[in-house]
């Protein structure tokens, strides 16, 4: 039999066709802009959900629906505005421990969801919201591990009483030279047991040894820095309260962040890019800070500034570190002044607490450290500076013995108290970041990106639609019907696979519009050469597919091996161009020729045709 | 459409002395002017804000002027409502928060502020590395295809098509050269694009070619060429035209995001298929292909395998 397809070639791809309509259906519904409300560790209970509901109900803001699971609010609004007021007034009401997050509750029915029918994913041009891309200075990693390496080394003799003249950092050297050559084999002991990590070089004086952090060692550093500051950032944008947030590392030093949704870019910025903690010293009465100032650094004392300008003598050792914070909150001492309540941890408890038992009366000083990132350029060169800002924010007199818990004031705004027990609670970074790129994208934008895109697709879809019509009439409209699946097929996917939709991934969409009725055109134009020639309409349906195949392969591939490429390479939004074209040759393949067959087969299969209508 | 029987083999000097033409003026335009590269390549700061009404583009200027900002942009974007402001990167300043302070500056003292549509920031070396990518995209790409029709065509053949397919590439660039339009990374997707479906062209006509070589023997190589060119002129115009009607849409209704890049395959879909019917051809003629060079040591019966 010639044109006709076996009853199941036409089930599968019927099939193919429901399925993708169902899986294609989630985009049909829309968003409720809605707030999330949940705990940073433990799960709501039902009386604080009753409680927000309640909070939120005595607004009179419209409440669409209010859904508490899994310890976790959502409430549905029915505008952005509404969105925003009642994320703030949450946001004031939880406290620090909450993280209210604005989000887009898709509207799917729930029988949709059950089969993992989800919408596709917009990308950020599309729903508006802030990429960085950060970069983690590794090296300073490794830098820091030297410092670290360097104080420890120090220690360690002390400690095995091995007597050094000095230990310093030269050239990426820890260079130590001893007092006495002879205690040489009991160093070069104790550093193949405590310090694998270094590599021992001995120079030709006999008293020296020279140390290096070893090239494995190194690139481990390096590694888990950028992991440390991917959890540091995670906590970070948890702290920030965004729903579905993109973390990844990108290549090997670099971070991308997503934040669909965020706005305030500057407050974001702020939150990533900043290594901000804090220090405790005592303060050194004892020398005179002028002579500090002309030059001479009394031993054991660092010179400082206060905010005001003053400056000021800390001891050189610190009491505790930020890494000993365990919690910190925002709050306001009793006359109104912002501050930041500070828990430490076993160990720094112990110290604090040993420390204020015998220093009542002395005055101690919170130093806030901050490094700033700056790229400037300098006879035309990229110059990468970095800035450590340490002042001193607060200087108050010991009262009383404390340990675990206490307040430190002396920051300038309740904001900036805000961030820095953000930045207390959220751990620090393991090593510094600079912001190397950023894209944000407002929401208005993105609307207007949604609509542009939806508008140029259905004109550009209706003028094929209307010119193959005209064109070759009934064949037309079968490639038409075609061309419709195929459109279906594409979304279906990309909701399937949660690929990022964007703007030139609409683009790519529409392009493939364009491109996929290329199949049907020759076919067709391969059917009607076989009519001129003589042949019955039946053998050249048959013939027409058959011949045009080969072509519609090879011509296909290239575009297909182009699209695989700029996948490969692209970035971002080019990459969701990338990703509709793979698709939509793909699916148009299928669509143009399977799809078209077993339509043309139905209307001519089968049955003594006098003229096709092409 | 009848088919038809212009000599395109015939008169192929004239289409290559014009595309001749067109590849200097593109060449010398691109060698002396270059592309205007946005900042996804060269790195620095893109802020788009929009108004409620027309902005006053001199008022922005000078106030970006007495804030220090000297070598920042101002233009239009699209409508009179929304402004783009450019700055390269800067010297000693904090390079990502350019952008807050920009915003801040022109919305000091202000009784409708500008509302924030969009900003970019490109550091120096990601934009180094965009530009790397990018041409490794560009390579590779061409790599990729010249082995693939290396593999199912012939050499002639392949380099053929990578001439036309370089026409089109340089002769599109150099139109952008010309006018001056910006480059960035959505329009270097887009000649990407441009160069899959230019060859795609070009393969549907030497792919009938070959299919000829083998089917009319008593022809010589021009006359095949003429003829297959000519049978598939139908379905070339016809792809061209249903191309061309979605990226016109796209073109005016897309937004000025998309302009640039709909504009590439505009003009690249327009070269395109020019070339795979005047140039691809005549390309693989001068590179001496002929029909002995596809000939396949098996029996061929194609004229027969498919008849009923």
């Amino acid at each position: 039999m010639q044109n006709h397809y076996s009853i199941w070639k036409n089930i599968s791809i019927i099939l193919v066709f429901l399925i993708s309509i169902i899986y294609s259906l989630p985009n049909l519904y829309g968003d409720d802009p809605s707030v999330q409300v949940s705990h940073i560790v433990n799960k709501l209970t039902q009386a604080q959900a009753s409680d927000i509901e309640t909070t939120i109900k005595n607004t009179g803001t419209p409440l669409k629906t209010f859904e508490f699971k899994d310890g976790r609010v959502l409430a549905r609004l029915t505008s952005t505005d509404d969105q925003m007021k009642i994320a703030d007034l949450l946001r004031d009401k939880m406290g620090n421990n909450y993280t209210v997050a604005l989000n887009l509750a898709p509207t799917t029915p729930t029988w949709l969801q059950s089969i993992g029918a989800q919408a596709m994913y917009l990308g950020l041009d599309l729903r508006g919201g802030v990429h960085f891309l950060l970069e983690v200075d590794i090296d300073a990693a490794v830098k820091q591990a030297e410092e670290r390496y360097n104080d420890d080394l120090r220690l360690a003799l002390r400690e095995a009483k091995i007597h050094y003249q000095n230990v310093s950092k030269d050239n990426g050297f820890i260079k130590i030279i001893l007092k006495d050559a002879n205690d040489k084999t009991e160093l070069l002991a104790l550093l193949s047991k405590d310090f694998r990590g270094l590599t021992v070089t001995e120079p030709e004086a006999a008293e020296q040894v020279w140390l290096k952090i070893s090239d494995a060692d190194a690139r481990e550093i390096k590694k888990s820095a950028v992991a440390q500051n991917m959890t540091t950032l995670r906590n970070r944008v948890n702290e920030l309260g965004v729903a579905e947030p993109v973390i990844q590392q990108q290549g090997v030093n670099r971070i991308m962040v997503q934040l669909p949704g965020v706005q305030d870019t500057s407050r974001a910025k702020e939150i990533l890019g900043t290594t901000a903690t804090l220090e405790y010293r005592l303060v050194d009465t004892e020398h005179d800070v002028q002579q500090a100032v002309a030059g001479h650094p009394p031993i054991g004392s660092r010179l400082y500034y206060e905010k005001n300008g003053n400056p000021i003598l800390l001891d050189k050792r610190i009491i505790i570190t930020g890494d000993q914070i365990v919690d910190s909150a925002s709050s306001s001492d009793d006359d109104g002044r912002p501050s930041v309540s500070i828990s430490l941890n076993g160990i720094g408890a112990s110290k604090m607490g040993k420390l204020t038992q015998v220093s009542i009366g002395k005055p101690m000083a919170v130093v806030f450290i901050e490094y700033k990132n700056e790229t400037r350029i300098v006879n035309g060169e990229k110059v990468r500076h970095k800035e450590k800002v340490e002042k001193v924010i607060s200087v108050a007199t010991i009262q009383g013995v404390f340990s675990k818990r206490f307040q430190t004031t002396g920051l300038d705004s309740p904001q900036e108290a805000r961030n820095l027990s953000l930045l207390l609670r959220a751990g620090a970074l393991a090593a510094p970041v600079d912001i190397v790129e950023e894209r944000t994208v407002g929401p208005s934008l993105g609307q207007d990106n949604i609509d542009k895109g939806m508008m140029s697709f259905f004109v550009g879809f209706a003028l094929v639609v209307f010119f193959m019509a005209v064109y070759y009439k009934i064949f037309g409209m079968i490639a038409n019907a075609a061309l419709a699946f195929n459109v279906v097929i594409v979304v279906a996917i990309l909701s399937m696979l949660q690929a990022t939709l964007t703007l030139p991934g609409i683009a790519g969409i529409i392009l493939t519009v364009g491109m996929s009725v290329d199949a049907n055109v020759l076919i067709f134009e391969r059917i009607k050469e076989e009519i001129n020639n003589g042949n019955t309409p039946q053998s050249s349906i048959f013939s027409g597919y058959d011949k045009a195949f080969a072509t519609i392969l090879d011509s296909h591939f290239t575009n297909l091996v182009v699209a695989v490429v700029l996948f490969a390479f692209g970035t971002g939004s080019v990459k969701g161009f990338a990703v509709t074209l793979i698709i939509g040759i793909l699916s148009s393949m299928f669509t143009a020729i399977t799809g078209t067959r077993m339509i043309i087969n139905w209307i001519y299969g089968n049955k003594h045709v006098e003229k096709l209508s092409i | 459409m009848k088919t038809t029987t212009i000599n395109f083999i015939g008169n192929r000097h004239i289409a290559l002395i014009f595309s001749g033409l067109l590849s200097l003026a593109s060449i010398i335009s691109l060698a002396t002017q270059g592309l205007h590269m946005g900042i996804d390549f060269t790195g620095g700061t893109l802020i788009e804000v929009g108004y409620q009404q027309p902005a006053d583009l001199n008022a922005l200027r000078l106030k970006l002027d007495k804030e220090g900002f000297e070598d920042a942009t101002v233009q239009n974007f699209g409508t009179a409502k929304d402004v783009l402001i450019r700055l390269k990167l800067q010297d000693g300043v904090s390079s990502a928060d350019l952008s807050t302070k920009v915003l801040d500056t022109i919305n000091k003292d202000v009784a409708q502020p500008a509302s924030l549509r969009r900003v970019e920031f490109v550091g120096p070396q990601v934009g180094d590395d965009l530009a790397e990518d990018g041409f490794l995209a560009l390579l590779y790409s061409s790599l990729a295809i010249l082995v693939y029709i290396a593999w199912r065509f012939e050499w002639k053949f392949s380099l053929g098509a990578i001439i036309a397919t370089f026409h089109d590439v340089i002769v599109t660039l150099g139109l952008f050269s010309i006018l001056g339009l910006e480059f960035d990374l959505t329009v270097l997707a887009a000649v990407l694009a441009l160069i899959g479906y230019s060859l795609n062209d070009t393969i549907v006509v030497y792919d009938r070619i070959r299919e000829n070589f083998r089917a009319l023997r008593d022809k010589s190589t021009e006359e095949i060429m003429n003829i297959s060119v000519n049978v598939t002129l139908s379905r070339t115009i016809m792809t061209s035209l249903t191309v061309l009607l979605v990226l016109v849409s796209l073109f005016f209704l897309g937004g000025e995001t998309i302009h640039n890049f709909s504009l590439v395959l505009l003009f690249g879909v327009f070269f395109g298929t020019y070339s795979s019917i005047f140039i691809a051809s005549p390309a693989a003629l001068m590179l001496g292909i002929s029909p002995a060079d596809l000939m396949i040591p098996v029996k061929d019966n194609s004229d027969i395998a498919h008849l009923p």
